[in-house]
């Protein structure tokens, strides 16, 4: 099966995401309005600023199709702002603040946890699944917290999750489309998408 | 077992370019204004003390910003905030950087402290982006650390012909140096004065090695999608915003056109009922002194 992969494109580190699918072999689709969604076996939400991009989902009505796509068993995977998005609460520091989401996985997302640009990061991750560490790029990153032991953490950094998946929904609080490495690409294609 | 961690590294500050493609970023002199931004759906603000288009009338020297002001905007908003420092003005910039703020724009909006160099910007962990009017100019600003262009264009004037010429004037220089043969290319180089290393990453690549907005003269959505569809990744408004009929309305619109760049029925759409655009001002009335864009090389 070739992969068909949607990229969310309303705004973000998009070209990146699409590179790299490309060059594992997937065709990619840019989504921007709900007809997109279309014939997709699997979508990414890059990362961008989360308060833009939700307004921009409900702006134009993206919010439901994609709850839906979620629904029959399509991968969705955020990075970053996506990984945002796709929690079922949002907080920032300690207290949960009030910003809609597509609430598609019982998971905690802290915005900003690491603090501002002055303090994104590099670390190399050691990830479940991976033989060698992964090069981590934290940008204004958020910490993701499970609500439920149906998540299952694949990788953490200090008391928080950076990459978790539940089910079909994969959330990364780091940004493999800015490394070389397609290892974490690879494995959402080869074990969420084709496997499922 | 745990790893050495790198802060203010090259690939997290062009990353965090990155991550404001396809937005909007938005001049704002106060929270409010901040506030109204982030509504909208702003990727970012720029936090200033004037907008371009009262400099402009105002005159005087313009400078970085009063930072209790800018710690004001920090508070009221959770979308990154951007400040301008003067051309060459490295204290400025010091002093941004300690207050954390998330980009630095090394403008030609303010006046410049330096008429020979601009500030060394691979001495910061904060990202800048600088202005260009012409290729060699955006690498020379590369060769100094900025992780982002933007063109100059010419702000406070709500008119975008400046920002087109920029725009095409990079862009086209980048097409020109894909097919030119490599064995040109240091020759190429010396005449623009732009280090070869990066003269050659454009010629393999097709484009420069960080993100490139568009700035200087954007007042409605269609000057938005204009810039975007001309091939540049996202959009700087100043004066355009706030400085028209209804600020709200005009920066949702603009945000709604940037995401949608290429569908004209929804340009068409959100450009309706937007009341009055800010007064333009035509380049060829500005004395050449006066105009911004000359100003850094």
């Amino acid at each position: 099966m070739k992969a068909r992969i949607g990229v969310l494109a309303l705004q973000g580190g998009v070209s990146e995401h699409v590179d790299m699918l490309n060059s594992l072999g997937c065709t990619t689709v840019e989504v921007r309005l709900p007809e997109h969604l279309a014939d997709i076996n699997g979508l990414v939400i890059p990362g961008g600023e989360s308060t833009a991009l939700i307004k921009l989902l409900l702006r134009w009505n993206l919010v439901s199709p994609i709850r839906e796509l979620a629904g029959t068993g399509i991968p969705i995977w955020g990075t970053c702002a996506g990984s945002i998005l796709l929690s079922d609460e949002i907080s920032e520091k300690d207290h949960i603040i009030d910003q809609p989401s597509l609430e598609l996985v019982p998971v905690r997302a802290e915005r900003n946890s690491f603090g501002r640009q002055v303090a994104s990061f590099q670390e190399d991750l050691v990830i479940k699944g991976l033989d060698q560490p992964f090069p981590g790029v934290f940008i204004r990153a958020p910490l993701l917290y499970p609500l439920s032991n149906r998540v299952e953490v694949l990788c953490t950094v200090e008391e928080g999750a950076v990459f978790l998946k539940c089910e079909n929904i994969w959330l990364s609080s780091f940004h493999p489309e800015l490394t070389d490495d397609t290892r974490i690409h690879r494995m959402f294609i080869e074990e969420a998408v084709i496997g499922s | 077992m745990s790893f050495i961690r790198d802060d203010g590294t090259w690939k997290v500050k062009t990353g965090h370019a990155s991550m404001l493609k396809g937005g909007v970023i938005m001049d704002v002199i106060n929270a409010e204004q901040a506030i109204i931004a982030q509504e909208a759906g702003a990727v970012a603000v720029m936090a200033l003390e004037r907008v371009p288009a009262d400099i402009r009338t105002q005159g005087g020297v313009a400078r970085m910003s009063d930072p209790d002001m800018i710690k004001g905007i920090q508070e009221a908003v959770t979308i990154p905030v951007m400040a301008k420092c003067r051309i060459g003005h490295f204290v400025e910039a010091q002093v941004l950087q300690s207050m954390e703020i998330d980009f630095i724009d090394e403008s030609e909006v303010l006046t410049p402290a330096d008429e020979s160099n601009h500030v060394n910007k691979w001495d910061f962990k904060v990202p800048f982006v600088c202005g260009a009017t012409v290729l060699e100019e955006a690498l020379r600003r590369i060769a100094e650390g900025a992780a982002m262009i933007r063109t100059k264009g010419e702000a406070g004037t709500g008119n975008v012909v400046e920002a087109v010429r920029h725009a095409r004037s990079v862009l086209g220089e980048i097409r020109r140096l894909q097919s030119t043969p490599y064995e040109e290319l240091m020759s190429r180089a010396k005449v623009m004065g732009a280090p070869y290393e990066l003269v050659k990453y454009v010629h393999e690549n097709g484009k420069l090695p960080v993100v490139n907005f568009a700035a200087g003269g954007i007042a409605t959505p269609s000057d938005a999608a204009l810039m975007m569809q001309l091939g540049l990744d996202g959009v700087f408004v100043g004066s355009g915003i706030f400085k028209s009929g209804n600020p709200a309305q005009r920066a949702k619109a603009i945000v709604e056109a940037v995401s949608q760049f290429n569908d004209p029925d929804v340009i068409a759409r959100v450009s309706t009922g937007l009341g009055e655009a800010m007064v333009g001002i035509n380049i060829s009335t500005i004395p050449e002194n006066e105009r911004m864009a000359d100003r850094g090389w």
